[in-house]
C-alpha cells in the first residue's frame, strides 16, 4: 500500500475505491513492465478523477501516457500495442465516450483473437467510470454493462467496493483477453474496509465469480456496481420487517456467474435484479431470461395461476420497496409486489 | 471513371485517350464553369506531354528527393487589426464599426465576464452543480457573432456563451439553464452551460467533443440545398480538433462544398493538455489547406480581427459555397471548468500575463477610450449596472422551482409511447403515497 505516493492517510484498513484501483494498477505496473496506462489527462494531471494519482510521477512518460483527444485514436493505438505484445490499460474518461471508439473495442479487441484463428491475442484492459454520476445529464450517465456484456470475446467486470476494484483490475490486467472494467465515479471516494488478503500484491478476484454479500432466505437480490450498496441498505430495512434478502454482488457481467444466482433463487424462490442500466435488453433482462430458461424448468409450477413475474427496478427505487413475502411454497417462482413500482418494459404486469 | 481510363490504356496503350474519354474526366463543379477551386479542374490529356496524369493530384514532377518540412517555427501568420493597446495598426483594415456596435461588443463581453464570475462562485457555493467560464475568450465569441447574420446557425462546443450574449439571450435564460429551473428551455435535462436556443439559431450544446463538427457540415449542406443565403458557423477548441469527427467534418465540408465557417478557438489547453501534446503540426489553420479549405489564423483577442475574418469568410462561404477555417489564437484564462484547478499544470505568472497584458476586453476598452466613446465614469457605471443585472437574474433563478417531475418522461420520442405513459402514471401514484420522502417543494406542482 505504501507503494503509491500520496496514498490515503486513513487507518490502514480503510481504502477508497479510487485508491484501490490506483494500488491495483501500481502493483501491476511494477510487476510487469509491458503494462502501461494511456488516456486523456492520466499523466501529470493524475487522471480526470485522480484515479491514476502519483503513477506518472513514479513511472514516467513511457508507462503513463497522455493522449490527444481522440478516443477512437487512442483506443486503436492501445489495441495495436496489445497486438504487438504490450499490455495496455486504456482509460476512457467515462464509458460514454467509449462510443466514439466502440469499433476498436468490439471489432478489433473483442473479435481479433477468434478471427485470427488464435494467432493474435489482444491482452488489453479498457477501464473508466460507467453509469450515472450526479447531475451530469444523459450523455455522461449511460451504463454500458449490457452493451459490452453482449459481446463474445470480451470479458466485462463491474466492481462495487474497494476489494472488488483492486482484485478485479489486477485480474483484468493479468488476463490475456480484452477486459472491460466498468467503474463508477460516485464510488471512487467511498472508503471500505480492506481485508488483510486484499493488501497482498497478488490479491486477485477471479473474473466470472459473483459474491454473496449478504445471506438471506426470503428473496434473492442481484446487482452490480454502485446499486449493490443500495441493495444492502434496502436489505437492512427489510430485515426489520422480517424479510431476509440474499444480496448477490455480480462482480462480473461477462461471463456471468449464473450458478451462484440460480442456487440462490432455488433457495429463496424470489428474485429481483437491480441495475443502473436501462431495462430493455439489460443485465437484469438477461438474468431473468436465463432463470426462465434454466431452473424454472426444473421446478414444478403448482398453481395454475402462478404468475411468473420477475421484476426489476431502477436503482433509485430500491430504497422505497416494501415486499410482501411468504406467499407461496418453495416450488413456485412468484412476483414480489412493490407498490408504485416503476417497472419499465416487463410485459407481464 | 478510373476504370474507363484503365480500360482505355489497355486498348490504346500508345495512343493515350480519345476525346470521348476526356469528357469523362472533365466534371463541371456545382457552380458550373466558375472556377475558384483550381485543383478541381482536371488536366486535359495530351499523350505527348511528359506531365503527370494521376487523377489523385494536380502537380508537376520533381526529380529531387525532398521531404516537405512542416514549418512550426514560423507558422501561418496571425492576422490582427489592433495592437495590444487597442490601437489600429493598419488603418485600411479598420472595420470602422459604428459606435453602437462597438459598444455592444464591449458590453456583451463585460456582461459575460460578470456573469461568469457570479456563476462560477455559485458553483463553489453549491448552488449549481457545474460551470465553465469564458475568461479570455470573449473576443472570439462576440467578434464572430457580430459578423454573422442573426439567422446564421451556430454549433458550439461549450465555451461560446458570448455568441448567445451578443444575440441578446437574456440573463434569465442563462441562469435558468444553469439552475435547471422551470424557465429553462431545456427542461433541466442538461448540465450547466449546455445552452440551446431555437429562436436565436444556437443549437443545443452537446457534451461529447467534436460531434458538432460533422453535424454542422450537414446543416450547411441543407442550407445550400435550400438556397437559404445562410452560413453555419461551427466552434470547437484545438483539443476537440484532434477527434476523428473533425477530420471527417473538414473533408466533407470541402467535398460537398458547404457554406460553413469552422471557427477554432485555440486557447492553449485542453483541460491540462497543452498544445505541444495535442498536436505537432502548425496548429489547426495549417490543416485546412490539406482538405482544400480556405484558412486563416487570427488574433482571437482582437475583436476587430475576428470580426473582419468572419465577415469576409461569411460573405464568400455563402457566395461561393465553400468552407472556411478560422483559427483564433487566444488563451484560456480560467480553469477548464469547476472540476479543474489549473494551478496544477500552469504557472500563475503565465495566466496573469494574459489577464493583464493581452485581454480582449481591455484591448477593446483602450480602443473605445481613444475614440472618445467611453470613459472611466461610464466604466464604473456599467460595472455597477451589469453586476446588478446579473445579481437580480441570479436571485430570481435561485427562487424558481425545478420542472415538474412529469417532464422526466416527455420528449424521449415525438409521441409518448404507452410504456412511458404507464411509468409516468406510476410515478405520479408513487409520489401520492410517498411524496413526503422527496423534496417536492422544490419542484413545480
Amino acid at each position: 500500500m505504501a507503494a503509491v505516493s500520496g496514498l490515503v492517510r486513513r487507518p490502514l484498513r480503510e481504502v477508497t475505491v479510487r485508491d484501490a484501483i490506483n494500488q491495483g494498477m501500481d502493483e501491476e505496473l511494477e510487476r510487469d513492465e509491458k503494462v502501461f496506462l494511456l488516456g486523456e489527462e492520466v499523466a501529470q494531471y493524475d487522471g480526470a478523477y485522480k484515479v491514476s494519482r502519483g503513477l506518472w510521477k513514479k513511472y514516467g512518460d513511457k508507462r503513463i501516457i497522455d493522449t490527444p483527444i481522440s478516443e477512437m485514436g487512442f483506443a486503436g493505438i492501445a489495441v495495436g500495442a496489445a497486438m504487438a505484445g504490450l499490455r495496455p490499460i486504456c482509460e476512457f474518461m467515462t464509458f460514454n465516450f467509449s462510443m466514439q471508439a466502440i469499433d476498436q473495442v468490439i471489432n478489433s479487441a473483442a473479435k481479433t483473437y477468434y478471427m485470427s484463428g488464435g494467432l493474435q491475442p489482444v491482452p488489453i484492459v479498457f477501464r473508466g467510470p460507467n453509469g450515472a454520476s450526479a447531475g451530469v445529464a444523459a450523455q455522461h450517465s449511460q451504463c454500458f454493462a449490457a452493451w459490452y456484456g453482449h459481446c463474445p470475446g470480451l470479458k466485462v467486470v463491474s466492481p462495487w467496493n474497494s476489494e472488488d476494484a483492486k482484485g478485479l483490475i489486477k485480474s483484468a490486467i493479468r488476463d490475456n483477453n480484452p477486459v472491460v472494467v466498468l467503474e463508477n465515479e460516485l464510488m471512487y471516494g467511498v472508503p471500505f474496509e480492506f481485508p488483510p488478503e486484499a493488501q497482498s500484491k497478488d490479491f486477485l478476484i477471479p473474473i466470472g465469480k459473483a459474491k454473496i454479500e449478504r445471506q438471506g432466505t426470503h428473496i434473492t437480490v442481484v446487482s452490480h456496481s454502485r446499486p449493490v450498496g443500495h441493495c444492502l441498505e434496502a436489505a437492512a430495512v427489510l430485515s426489520k420487517e422480517g424479510v431476509e434478502c440474499e444480496v448477490i454482488n455480480m462482480r462480473t457481467i461477462r461471463p456471468m456467474d449464473m450458478e451462484t444466482i440460480e442456487a440462490s433463487v432455488v433457495k429463496t424462490n424470489h428474485l429481483v435484479t437491480v441495475e443502473g442500466g436501462w431495462p430493455q435488453f439489460g443485465v437484469g433482462a438477461e438474468i431473468c431470461a436465463r432463470i426462465m430458461e434454466g431452473i424454472s424448468k426444473k421446478l414444478v409450477l403448482e398453481y395454475s395461476q402462478a404468475v411468473v413475474n420477475i421484476m426489476y427496478l431502477n436503482t433509485y427505487r430500491i430504497k422505497r420497496l416494501k415486499a410482501r413475502s411468504g406467499q407461496t411454497t418453495t416450488l413456485n417462482l412468484s412476483c414480489v409486489q412493490f407498490p408504485g413500482c416503476s417497472c419499465c418494459s416487463c410485459h407481464w404486469c | 471513371m478510373a476504370v474507363a481510363i484503365a480500360a482505355a490504356r489497355v486498348w490504346w496503350p500508345n495512343r493515350g485517350l480519345s476525346q470521348a474519354a476526356l469528357l469523362l474526366l472533365w466534371r463541371p463543379g456545382a457552380r458550373g464553369l466558375a472556377r475558384s477551386h483550381p485543383h478541381r479542374q482536371q488536366q486535359q490529356f495530351s499523350s505527348l506531354d511528359d506531365k503527370p496524369q494521376f487523377p489523385g493530384a494536380s502537380a508537376e514532377f520533381i526529380d529531387k528527393l525532398e521531404f516537405i518540412q512542416p514549418n512550426v517555427i514560423s507558422g501561418i501568420p496571425i492576422y490582427r487589426v489592433m495592437d495590444r493597446q487597442g490601437q489600429i495598426i493598419n488603418p485600411s483594415e479598420d472595420p470602422h464599426l459604428p459606435k453602437e456596435k462597438v459598444l455592444k461588443l464591449y458590453k456583451s463581453m463585460t456582461l459575460l465576464n460578470t456573469m461568469d464570475r457570479i456563476l462560477y462562485e455559485s458553483q463553489r457555493q453549491g448552488r449549481i452543480s457545474f460551470y465553465m467560464t469564458n475568461y479570455g475568450e470573449e473576443g472570439t465569441h462576440v467578434g464572430s457573432a457580430a459578423a454573422l447574420d442573426n439567422t446564421d446557425l451556430v454549433f458550439g462546443q461549450y465555451r461560446e456563451a458570448g455568441v448567445l450574449m451578443y444575440r441578446d439571450y437574456p440573463l434569465e435564460l442563462f441562469m435558468a439553464q444553469c439552475y435547471g429551473n422551470i424557465s429553462d428551455l431545456g427542461k433541466g435535462r442538461q448540465m450547466p452551460v449546455h445552452y440551446g436556443c431555437k429562436e436565436r439559431h444556437f443549437v443545443t450544446i452537446s457534451s461529447p467533443l467534436a460531434t458538432q463538427i460533422p453535424q454542422a457540415v450537414g446543416a450547411a449542406y441543407a442550407a445550400k440545398r435550400a438556397n437559404a443565403n445562410r452560413v453555419v458557423i461551427c466552434y470547437f477548441g484545438e483539443g476537440a480538433a484532434s477527434e476523428g469527427d473533425a477530420h471527417a467534418g473538414f473533408n466533407f465540408a470541402a467535398t460537398l462544398e458547404c457554406p460553413i465557417i469552422f471557427f477554432c478557438r485555440n486557447n492553449g489547453y485542453a483541460i491540462s493538455t497543452p498544445t505541444s501534446e495535442q498536436y505537432r503540426g502548425d496548429g489547426i489553420a495549417a490543416r485546412g489547406p490539406g482538405y482544400g479549405i480556405m484558412s486563416i489564423r487570427v488574433d482571437g483577442n482582437d475583436v476587430f480581427a475576428v470580426y473582419n475574418a468572419t465577415k469576409e469568410a461569411r460573405r464568400r462561404a455563402v457566395a461561393e459555397n465553400q468552407p472556411f477555417l478560422i483559427e483564433a489564437m487566444t488563451y484560456r484564462i480560467g480553469h477548464h471548468s469547476t472540476s479543474d484547478d489549473s494551478s496544477a499544470y500552469r504557472s500563475v505568472d503565465e495566466v496573469n500575463y494574459w489577464d493583464k497584458q493581452d485581454h480582449p476586453i481591455s484591448r477593446l476598452r483602450h480602443y473605445l477610450l481613444s475614440q472618445g466613446w467611453w470613459d472611466e465614469e461610464q466604466e464604473k457605471a456599467w460595472r455597477k449596472q451589469s453586476r446588478k443585472k446579473v445579481m437580480e437574474a441570479f436571485e430570481q433563478a435561485e427562487r424558481k422551482p425545478k420542472p415538474n417531475p412529469n417532464l422526466l418522461f416527455s420528449d424521449v420520442y415525438q409521441e409518448m409511447p404507452a410504456q412511458l405513459r404507464k411509468q409516468q402514471e406510476s410515478l405520479a401514484r408513487h409520489l401520492q403515497t410517498y411524496g413526503e420522502h422527496y423534496p417536492l417543494e422544490h419542484f413545480d406542482k
